[in-house]
Parts: structure tokens; sequence; C-alpha cells
């Protein structure tokens, strides 16, 4: 038998890492209820288009009366111009979805690097780059995003925008803490006395061993990352387009129609309730997996 | 709470490090050093963002209405558009310097007048929900940390996170779905009010109601948390352990030597999360047609008021970077292991 090369044995060592990982994550009822409401929530939002017509989003197809209760017909009731809620809200799953994760991947990347280069680089690229990462986490980060999103041209991406390029600061100052740990440790010091290069250590030592906590952070922020598409798209910044609602705008709708005062408790809860139910679901799965990763956390 | 980032629990406990050392002026000097470094960035900011990005000012502001190209040519004229970059950034600072934000484009008044009007609402209304969430965070956070791991810690703690995980507009709106008829829906006071102060004064606090339930709810989780942690922080020490040897009882002991030394971390968070209760403030406002800046930034967003957006970014910015220098401040005053060192 021939030794694997180190290359194998990095990636055999990783897989059974995962493996340890996923069942001490399994162990946990919480985490494991969050992963199978977020499953079912992702497969209703991708299955929408088969499951439904889209077409009934069309406000002027919509079939049933202004701002009617739950019926049969439509379980939900109705919005203003008469289409289904439950309908919408399945709908807006996939644009609120959309925005949670793509702008939580864009601000976990900008913090991640920021991060990773002022522990790697010290002195004053450090100094610099935490100079600047402190203020714009003391930016109130919806008053910056509001203007973002008010200068560039109207719709998802913007918001997607708005919202990654304001909430990386706390997960810059995480990886950096995490990355100054790491560097300290003698396999680093023992790579860099081989010759290894900046490059080098950062992509092969350094990139690995914060990747972990880097994906917990990612979990826990996609649920901040759908309140605040929520509170954008309430403020009028969303889509305009009505045939892609998110639960923003939903609920942007409901107030600008007076949901609350006409007692219209169908088109005002769902939306709200969805956003609930997603941001906890995202939260049990981080702390579950915050858990497997410090077993400080660990109960019992 | 809603808006932007939700910190974790541990993220939200996180206090400062007490910088030791050093001299006092030092230390004074080089926060305040940083708060106008912090602010200038802001300045600058505010002028990249309205100015220099990708997007044509002119054709923001005129979205939806009607625009000669006489109109256009004139806008572009009043906002200096034909400048240079660099001349349009000097002229802005050197406005800025002498305290003018400019017009606005739809109220055209100076966008400092109008923050004038609209300035006294918002800190009425901050200030109310922030001195009613810090008392109910260190009450509930005291209590919590006390007994730790008892039913009302496990109750109150997740009470705090779900209403801080809620988003604040929505859960406005639910108030006002809920209360239909008991408390006004907008505004500061009825038009039909007696001008006479005791009248005046009871109908705004009767239209406060609402608005502040709301900011409170998803403000005063991250003082009960801090309160909280801290206090456990401070259950090992020794000197409680004395207190008790003394013969204190649990509640003295509470009182008298625990909560005093917990307090410290929570003081200064109140300035610290400012930005985080004008984030708020911004949605309550709009909801509750609180006429203060939140609200004002609503208009100047619904209208396409770019300059008026734009001194409203650079105010409640500039507010929150000052804030953060009191706090500083106010640790170095509070807590005597770093003045002495």
């Amino acid at each position: 038998m021939t030794t694997p090369s180190p290359r194998a044995l990095a990636w055999r060592r990783r897989g059974a890492a995962f493996a340890a990982g996923w069942r001490e994550f399994a162990k946990q009822r919480t985490g494991l209820v969050g992963l199978g409401v977020l499953v079912v929530i992702v497969l209703l939002a991708l299955l929408a288009p088969v499951l439904t017509d889209q077409e009934n989003l069309d406000v002027t197809k919509a079939t049933g009366g202004r701002m009617e209760s739950p019926s049969w017909e439509f379980l939900l009731g109705t919005d203003r111009a008469g289409r289904s809620v439950l309908l919408l809200t399945l709908w807006s799953a996939r644009i609120s979805l959309t925005v949670g994760l793509v702008a939580t991947l864009i601000s976990v990347a900008i913090g991640t690097v920021i991060g990773i280069l002022a522990a790697h680089f010290g002195r004053w690229v450090s100094a610099g780059l935490m100079r600047v990462t402190d203020f714009f986490l003391v930016l109130p980060s919806l008053v910056l995003a509001i203007a973002l999103s008010s200068v560039l041209e109207r719709g998802v991406g913007t918001i997607i925008l708005a919202i990654g390029l304001t909430s990386w600061p706390a997960a810059a100052r995480l990886v950096r803490a995490q990355t100054l740990t790491i560097e300290a440790r003698p396999y680093i010091e023992r790579s860099k006395a081989l010759g290894g290069g900046h490059f080098h250590v950062i992509s092969k030592h350094v990139l690995p061993a914060v990747a972990p906590l880097v994906f917990v952070n990612t979990t826990l922020a996609v649920g901040s990352a759908i309140v605040s598409e929520s509170t954008l798209s309430f403020l009028g910044l969303g889509d305009p387009d009505p045939m892609r609602p998110s639960w923003g705008s939903m609920l942007r709708s409901a107030w600008l129609d007076s949901a609350m005062i006409a007692g219209a408790w169908w088109y005002l809860l769902p939306p709200g309730i969805a956003i609930g139910i997603v941001v906890l679901a995202f939260t049990m799965c981080g702390r579950a997996l915050e858990s497997v990763l410090n077993p400080r956390l660990r109960e019992g | 709470m809603s808006d932007i980032l939700i910190p974790t629990e541990e993220a939200l406990a996180e206090v400062p490090p007490p910088t030791r050392g050093g001299g006092t002026v030092r230390y004074v000097l080089t926060k305040i050093g940083g708060g106008l470094i912090s602010f200038a960035l802001v300045i600058v900011l505010g002028f990249l963002l309205f100015r220099a990005l990708p997007g044509n000012v002119i054709a923001t502001m005129t979205r939806g209405r009607p625009a000669t190209p006489e109109m256009i040519a004139q806008l572009e004229d009043e906002y200096g558009l034909n400048d240079s970059l660099w001349q349009q950034f000097l002229t802005y600072v050197g406005n800025l310097l002498h305290g003018d934000l400019g017009n606005s484009y739809i109220f055209r008044v100076p966008v400092l007048q109008k923050i004038e009007e609209r300035l006294w609402p918002t800190v009425l209304l901050v200030g109310v929900a922030t001195l009613i969430s810090v008392a109910l965070g260190l009450w509930l956070g005291t209590r919590s940390g006390w007994r730790r791991g008892s039913r009302f810690d496990r109750v109150s703690t997740g009470v705090a996170l779900t209403l801080w995980s809620t988003p604040t507009f929505w859960l406005g709106m639910l108030l006002l779905a809920g209360t239909t008829g008991l408390f006004p829906t907008a505004g500061l006071v009825y038009s039909d009010t007696p001008p006479d102060f005791f009248s005046q004064a009871v109908d705004m606090a009767h239209h406060l109601v609402l608005p502040t339930i709301t900011l409170v709810a998803v403000t005063y989780a991250q003082y009960q948390l801090v309160m909280r942690s801290s206090l456990i922080e401070e259950m090992g020490a020794d000197y409680l352990t004395t207190a008790r040897a003394k013969g204190l009882r649990d509640d003295q002991v509470r009182r008298k030597h625990a909560v005093p030394n917990a307090l410290l971390p929570t003081v200064t968070l109140v300035f610290l999360h400012l930005g985080f209760v004008i984030a708020g403030a911004i949605t309550t406002e709009t909801v509750f047609s609180w006429p203060g800046l939140g609200l004002l930034t609503y208009d100047a967003l619904r209208v396409h008021d770019l300059p008026l957006l734009q001194g409203t970014f650079v105010v409640l910015a500039g507010a929150v970077i000052f804030m953060n220098v009191i706090a500083d401040l106010l640790y170095r005053v509070l807590d005597p292991r770093v003045r002495a060192s």
C-alpha cells in the first residue's frame, strides 16, 4: 500500500472532522428542528413555480375581492388587489431568502478578507483596517444602507449590496480575533520557517482553520440580513415589481393599505410570522453549530 | 430588535475593553481625535454616496416627475453639478463648516432648518424610550442574572431575544392593530387640543405611548443581557463571599455589593448602542408618523430629496459618533480601576 499524498490525507482528515461534526450536530434537537424547518421552507420556495401559478400574482388577473377575510378559496384571505395572501407569502420567501443568503455571503466574504489581512499583516495594515472596521461598526448601518439604496437603481440587487456592504464589520472583528489565535500556533511558525509565503500560510493554514467559525457566523447572520431586507423593503427601497414580492414589501403594502386599522390580521400576520420562523430557524442552526465548534457551550 | 445586524447574545454582551495606562489628558485627546477623524470620514462618505456614486443625481431626484431640459439645467446649476468633483467636494465641505447643509429640493428651505424642526421630537422619543428600556433592562437583567437558570431567567431572556429579532415596524403595526381606538395613530398632538401647556403635554404623552412601547420592546434586550452577564461575572467574586460571611441578607448583598459593580458596562452601553436605537427610531417614527428625524429621513427617501437625505445622514451618523466618544470618556470617569492606573 502506498502512502497517501499530503493533499489526500488533508482531505480525508477534513472529511472525518466533518462527519464527527455532523454527529455532534445531530445530537442536538434544536439544531435539527431548525435545519428541518429551513429545508421545508427552502423546498417550498424552490417549488413555488411548480406548486402554484405565478400568473395569480398579477394584480390585473386577481380573482379575489379587496382585502377579503380567509375562506376556503383563499386560506389566508386576500390583499388590496384581491391576490391570495398565502400565495404572496410563498412567493415572497424566494426573494427574502435570496436577499438574506446572498447579502450575508457578501458581508461575510468582506469581513473574512479584512479580518484575515488585518491579523496576518499586523502593524499599520492592521491599524488601518481596524480603524475602518470600527468606523463602520459604530455607524448606524440602517442609515448607511438607506443612503446607499436611495442613490442606486431600485431593485433586489441594490438591496443585497446595501445590506452586504454595511453589515461586515462584526464578521471582520470575529475573524481577526480567530486568526490572531491561530497565527500564534507553532505550526504556522513552522510553515513560515520552511519558507511558506503569505499566500501559502493564509490559504493553506489560516483559511481552513477559520472556515468553521466563518460558517457558523454566516448561519447566524442570515436571520439579521432577512430582517434588514424587510426593513429596507418596508421603507420602499425594495423591488417595485408586484410580481416579485418579499415579506418586507408585503408588510409595506399592508401598512400603506392601513391593514392594521381595517383589522385585516390575515394580511398583517403571515409575512411577519414567516420572518420570525426563518430567523429563529437560522438562529437555532447557528447555535447548534456553535456548540459543535466550541465544546464549552455544550450542556451537560 | 430589527434593523440591520442582530448581534448574537455573546456579541451583545461584549463590553469595550478598558484601556489602561497613559495619562488622562492623553486618553481624552486620543478619544476626541478619533471621534473627529470618524466625523471627517462621515462627511467624506456623505459626499461620495450622494455625488460620486454611479447614479445620476438629477435623474433620481426628478424620478416620477416631469422635467424639462431647462429645469434640469437649473437644478444642475443650483447644486453645482457642472463643477469638477473636487470643486464640488470643496464647496460641500466649506458650506458644512459654516453649518450650511444645502437646500431641500422638495421643501425649498435650508436642510438645516428642516432638521432643527424635527430634532426635538426624536430626542424626546429616543430619550424617553432609552430611559424606560434601561430601567427595564437593568431590573430584568439583575433578577435573571441573580437567579441564573431559573424559570424567570429562561422566560425573560427568551422573550427579550424574541422581541429583539422582531422587525421594529411590524411590532409597531401589531400594536396599532391591537389597540385600535385607544391611542392616536399618527402625529405629535391633535390639532384641536387647547394650546395651554398642560393639555398639550397630556396629548403629546398620549401620542407618545405606542411609539415608546415599540422602541422599548426592541431595544431593552441589550441592557438586560449585558446586565445579566456582567452580574454573573461578579457572582464569583471574593467580596461577595465576604459580604455574605458578614451576615448580610441575600437581598443586601445583591443591591449594595454586586449590582453597583455590574452596572458599569451597562451604563457605557447606553451610549454605545445609540446607533442601534436610531435605526429603530427611523422605522418607529415612520409607522407612527412621529414627526422626528426618522420620519424626515423616510420623507426625503419617498420624494427622492437627496440633499435632505444627505443632511439627515450626516447629522444622524455624527450624533452616533459623538455619543460614542462620550461613552469612552464616561468609562474613564466611572471605572476607578482605569482612572488609577
